[in-house]
């Protein structure tokens, strides 16, 4: 029996990372909010591996802290170890990275999600969406609750009938034993939906007390660990290891023995996997050139023994997974404390959505998260985050909030699952950014703090700092150009000669002075030529002087990428009826209904005469 | 309101006696002022008002001459387009317009898309509304046959080598990019790998375009000039190369006014030979004219072939004549080797003409003739190439996305082990990019799919 059970403005359903960070979003920007998910005891759950950040997803992880998401404070209160990686290689692909104690990584959101006002959290699955007209009208439950809605966002994660797979043994189910959606799938076809079925896998956990550490390799945290939010108080508390082992010849045998019981070659799995990560023996398979491969032991959390094997994501069967441990140095006698396994899950073919994440043909439907194609928990937090603000936008009859790739990853990252046809699960890199040097993890704040403010999810505290911030930037930045020396300065040169840099042969502001490698921020602090300010202003007047140059040369590009970005097509335009149009564009454009000329430009298909005659049609209509 | 600047050779292709390259955008007027030299000095471009002519040269980033230009200059909004516009006037012929081009280019003025000034007209408000079809016609129409040119130009040997390229330069950006996302697996860059195929792919691309150059060399023809004082054996040497007597040759100074053409082959190569006037001061109106004329075919020459009399030595005459070709392409043909007396030593030569080819023969005993034809190929078949190297097709549009890419090439390996890997990969990029337009690809993809490929990556 179907019974009434209440009305909100916004549903989410789903309180994986995008879910969380969408629920949190609409209750805090005023809607009241209810989150529905199939266990309570698992949200936020870290189905895989145990860290959060890294090349791109910092970047990520930052802009949503900047805007005034979760998942940055979150990790900052439940991190085991922190380390910023690719140090040396430029401030563009510089990024932080944190081991996460899972555990207490679900045990804080789930506080904030209880502390939040406005939002009502409820343990059901839910099964059919209702629509009026073309609009989300409510959800029902398994149980019989039905519950009406003015926006609902969809983040099921890998949850969408579930299938899980080890070996030669396969069963519906979700991720850590749970139970997968079933019914949810059908509802979402009936809609007219085109769904898709994707594949990932993860690898098994093993009990630290069977390891021997001393075969291996530690890598510890940073000395000085950094945050991942603008506004977290300073991480100050013991870091875990990490530890590094490799695969050898012996392993390899082995994977190559029993390949005829692996799904990926029996073919039982079907779903689509993603290149970047592949199985291990895939690994073994296509690179057999290679007699060893890295593995990193990483702790699950303090109050646990389990631990993750990175680089051993697998899905053979459970016995050829231990004798495949046993043979690698410092887990000879080691535990299995969780089987490895693949998990195929249903999604929905992102092209289908528009640029604020609502459904183009269903209004009122947000999805968000691995739901959409995407792998990654940062990736599905950010477009949660993105997908709860457009649903109360919309409540509240407000713009959407739709970001450039030009000013972020987000940005990127939406724009490409919108426009490209996303056919394997899709992860940031930094090499999808076109604007990379401009898309820094250090400058996020500056990036996005004012777009968080005006949506209002900034709040007071976190925009008094970021002005204050800006603030001193632009006194500090300022001082360092005016002030300036000559050849004549005595001070300057000794100075200049004990860095072993050349001397200055014209007047030299200190701010083009740290152009010079062998030069420092801190050297100027030393000197007292700056106040020694907080480290996150000191870093970020370095990396704008150092990197003047590259940055003005990619903000250039930017200005000229922007042009066609702002020329905004009509979204009820009838492409039939623009003259000149070639046949293949008129299809695409109907399919993708492009926001602005510049995302039809990057649709397959549409060529630069096409592009020429939208433009030409924009400006007819302006003058008419 | 558009804004960048663009160029292309707005008048047909082919022989006419004018060629028209137009320009527009926000900063033509300047960009075009720092390689024009007017004729009254002191004459500033950016100081001249709309619908101005100017006379002058058109030189390269080293102030050498491409060629005599009239400028007409237009500004915005009273313009074809409504933006500043320039219109370069040079010397008719494929090889003139495409030149001037060429370096205005190199000045960071891009070559236009099919169609843009006119896209640009009616954006700017300069067309009518009800012209808007008659617009997206000459866009489509424009489009369409670059297209076709560009595929019949792709196809074979050229598609072959620009893949290649691609594919390269592929490989070096998914080195780097690799090594920047995935820096656990694959650890840091191998500078001296990425510098060595950097190196590779920059030469590939040079010789792409030197073949490129030499095909068109090959299929457009050269026009030589010859020059010198009267009597030095200009006529003579007309004849001597098309063996017959095209010219008349008297041993009276001053025997040719008009100027005497023919076309020859010259080791495959079609030449337009032009024997000229002797240049020297004179009163008589019709020889004045002649020199005039001279000077006129001088500024058309790909080669000028300058040529002294060893009986009567180096004078005030041919110093002065000298002056007036130092810039082109040349070579010094030393005349009249069978006379006893001679007049002209080696080091004479040596510290007037420093590096200049020189050629020292008899026209009359027919000798250094055969040297003078080699140096005439050496000297326009810039470069060395072997003669069963590719012989490839290379437009305009090509040529330019390969100098572009090329560049950025040279940037990455001047800053390379000098900045940081992440703006490294603004170069690299750049030169992707560039590559990417000559098939209308997007290479980025590529990119990706190509870490994946050669690194082994994943959890
Ligand atoms: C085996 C495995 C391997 C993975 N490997 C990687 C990896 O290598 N790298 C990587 O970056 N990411 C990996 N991930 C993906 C990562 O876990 C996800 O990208 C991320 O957690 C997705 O977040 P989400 O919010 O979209 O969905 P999830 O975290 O999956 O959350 C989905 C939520 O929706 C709820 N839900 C689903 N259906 C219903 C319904 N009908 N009614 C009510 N509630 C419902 C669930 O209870 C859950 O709370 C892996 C995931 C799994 C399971
Ligand atoms: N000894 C000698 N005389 C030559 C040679 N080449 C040309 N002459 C003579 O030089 C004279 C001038 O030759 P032209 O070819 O008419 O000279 P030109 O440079 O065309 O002279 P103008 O047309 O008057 O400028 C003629 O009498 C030629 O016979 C040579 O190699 N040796
Ligand atoms: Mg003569």
């Amino acid at each position: 029996m179907i019974y009434k059970a209440g009305s909100y403005e916004v549903i989410v359903i789903g309180a994986g990372h995008a879910g969380c960070e969408a629920a949190l979003a609409s209750a805090r920007m005023g809607c009241q909010t209810l989150l529905v998910t199939m266990s309570i005891d698992h949200i936020a759950l870290m189905p895989c591996n145990p860290s959060i950040g890294g090349p791109a997803k910092a970047q990520v992880v930052r802009e949503i802290d900047a805007l005034g998401g979760e998942m940055a404070l979150n990790i900052d209160k439940a991190n085991l170890q922190i380390r910023t990686i690719n140090t040396g290689k430029g401030p563009a692909v510089q990024a932080l990275r944190a081991q996460a104690d899972k555990r207490q990584y679900h045990l804080e959101m789930l506080k904030t999600l209880f502390n939040q006002k406005k939002l009502d959290i409820l343990m059901a699955e839910v099964e059919d969406i209702e629509l009026s007209a073309a609009r989300v009208k409510a959800i029902v439950t398994r149980t019989g609750a039905r519950f009406e809605c003015q926006a609902l966002v969809l983040t099921t994660g890998t949850y969408l009938k579930g299938r899980i797979i080890v070996g030669d043994i396969s069963f519906d189910g979700g991720p850590g034993n749970q139970f997968p959606a079933a019914r949810l799938s059908e509802s979402l076809k009936r809609m007219g939906l085109r769904l898709g079925r994707f594949k990932t896998g993860t690898p098994p956990r093993i009990d630290s007390k069977s390891v021997d550490f001393s075969e291996m390799i530690e890598q510890p945290g940073d000395i000085r660990p950094l945050r991942f939010s603008f506004i977290s108080p300073l991480i100050n508390r013991p870091q875990l290891s990490c530890w590094l082992t490799h695969s050898n010849k012996k392993t390899h045998q082995i994977v190559m023995d029993n390949l005829d019981r692996a799904p990926m070659y029996t073919g039982i799995i079907k779903g689509i996997g993603t290149r970047y990560c592949p199985s291990f023996e895939d690994k073994v398979v296509r690179f057999s050139h290679k007699d060893s491969h890295q593995l990193f032991i990483e702790p699950e959390g303090r109050d646990t023994d389990e631990m993750y094997v990175q680089g051993l994501n697998t899905s053979l069967p459970e016995d050829v997974q231990i004798e495949v441990l046993k043979s690698i140095p410092g887990l000879e006698n080691v535990r299995i404390m969780r089987t490895g396994y693949a998990i195929e899950y249903d999604i929905i073919y992102p092209s289908q959505l528009k640029l604020s994440l609502e459904c183009k043909t269903v209004e009122g439907l947000f999805t968000a998260g691995q739901i959409n194609g995407t792998s990654g928990y940062e990736e599905a937090a950010a477009q949660g985050l993105i997908a709860g603000i457009n649903a109360a936008l919309q409540v509240k009859d407000r713009e959407p909030l739709v970001l450039k790739r030009s000013e972020s990853y987000i940005g990127v990252m939406i724009d490409d699952l919108i426009n490209k046809e996303i056919e394997e699960p899709y992860r940031l890199l930094t090499s999808r950014a076109e604007y990379r040097l401009l898309l820094r993890q250090d400058n996020a704040d500056l990036r996005l703090t004012e777009k968080g403010r005006q949506i209002g999810l900034v709040d007071d505290n976190r925009w008094m700092a970021y002005q204050q911030k800006e603030e001193i930037l632009e006194v500090e930045s300022n001082e360092l150009k005016f002030s300036s020396f000559t050849p004549a300065d005595e001070e300057m040169a000794e100075f200049l000669s004990y860095k072993n840099t050349a001397a200055i042969r014209d007047r030299v502001s200190l701010w083009e002075l740290l152009r010079r490698p062998e030069l420092s921020i801190y050297d100027y602090v030393g000197k007292g030529w700056l106040r020694d300010n907080d480290p996150d202003i000191l870093e970020q007047l370095e990396i704008q002087a150092k990197y003047e140059g590259y940055i003005e040369k990619q903000k250039e590009q930017v200005k000229r990428f922007e042009k066609l970005e702002n020329k905004m097509l009509p979204p009820d335009l009838n492409y039939d009826e623009v003259y000149g149009l070639s046949q293949e564009a008129v299809q695409k454009l109907k399919i993708v209904l492009p926001a602005s000329v510049g995302q039809a430009s990057r649709i397959a298909g549409v060529n630069p005469a096409d592009i020429n005659v939208l433009l030409i049609f924009l400006e007819k209509k302006r003058r008419k | 309101m558009i804004g960048d600047d663009i160029a292309a050779i707005s008048t047909a292709p082919g022989e006419g006696g004018i060629a028209i390259v137009r320009l527009s955008g926000n900063s033509v007027i300047e960009k075009v002022e720092q390689i024009f030299q007017p004729y009254r000095a002191g004459i500033k471009l950016s100081d001249k008002e709309g619908y101005s002519l100017s006379l002058g040269w058109l030189c390269d980033e080293k102030m050498e001459i491409i060629d005599e230009v009239l400028l007409g200059l237009m500004r915005a909004p009273r313009s074809y387009t409504g933006e500043d516009v320039v219109e370069i006037n040079c010397h008719g012929g494929t090889l003139p317009a495409r030149r001037c081009l060429e370096t205005v280019m190199r000045q960071g003025i891009r070559l236009a898309q099919p169609g843009e000034f006119t896209r640009r007209a009616f954006l700017n408000g300069r067309l009518d509304v009800s012209q808007a079809e008659a617009v997206i016609e000459v866009i489509r129409a424009k489009t369409e046959r670059g297209m076709n040119l560009a595929l019949k130009q792709l196809a074979g040997r050229n598609s072959r080598e620009i893949s290649l390229l691609e594919d390269q330069l592929i490989e070096v950006n998914a080195m780097l990019e690799a090594s920047l996302d995935f820096p656990d697996e694959v650890g840091d860059l191998d500078y001296s790998v990425a510098q060595g195929k950097l190196r590779e792919v920059k030469n590939r691309i040079d010789k792409l375009l030197l073949a490129g150059e030499r095909a068109e060399i090959y299929r457009e023809g050269i026009n030589v000039a010859i020059c010198g004082k009267p009597n030095v054996g200009k006529s003579s040497l007309l004849n001597a190369l098309l063996r017959k007597e095209k010219a008349i040759v008297t041993s009276v100074p001053g025997t040719t006014r008009d100027i005497i053409e023919d076309y020859i082959n010259i080791r495959g190569i079609p030449v337009k030979l032009r024997d000229t006037a002797g240049i020297r001061f004179t009163e008589d109106l019709v020889e004045r004219i002649g020199i005039e004329r001279s000077q006129e075919v001088i500024s058309e020459a790909d080669l000028v072939l300058f040529i002294l009399d060893v009986g009567t030595g180096i004078d005030q005459e041919d110093r002065e004549i000298y002056e007036k070709i130092e810039k082109k392409n040349k070579i010094v043909l030393v005349n009249k080797e069978d006379l006893e007396e001679k007049n002209i030593s080696e080091t004479e030569l040596e510290q007037l003409f420093p590096g200049v080819k020189i050629v020292r023969g008899s026209i009359i005993e027919e000798t250094g003739l055969e040297e003078l034809e080699e140096s005439m190929e050496k000297a326009v078949l810039s470069g060395q190439l072997q003669s069963d190297d590719m012989e490839v097709m290379i437009n305009l549009r090509q040529k330019n996305a390969l100098l572009t890419a090329k560049r950025h090439i040279e940037d990455s390996l001047a800053v390379m082990g000098k900045v940081s890997l992440d703006c490294l990969g603004v170069d690299i990029w750049g030169a992707l990019e560039a590559l990417g337009e000559i098939n209308g690809k997007n290479l980025k993809e590529e990119v990706i799919e190509r870490i994946f490929h050669d690194f082994c990556i994943g959890k």
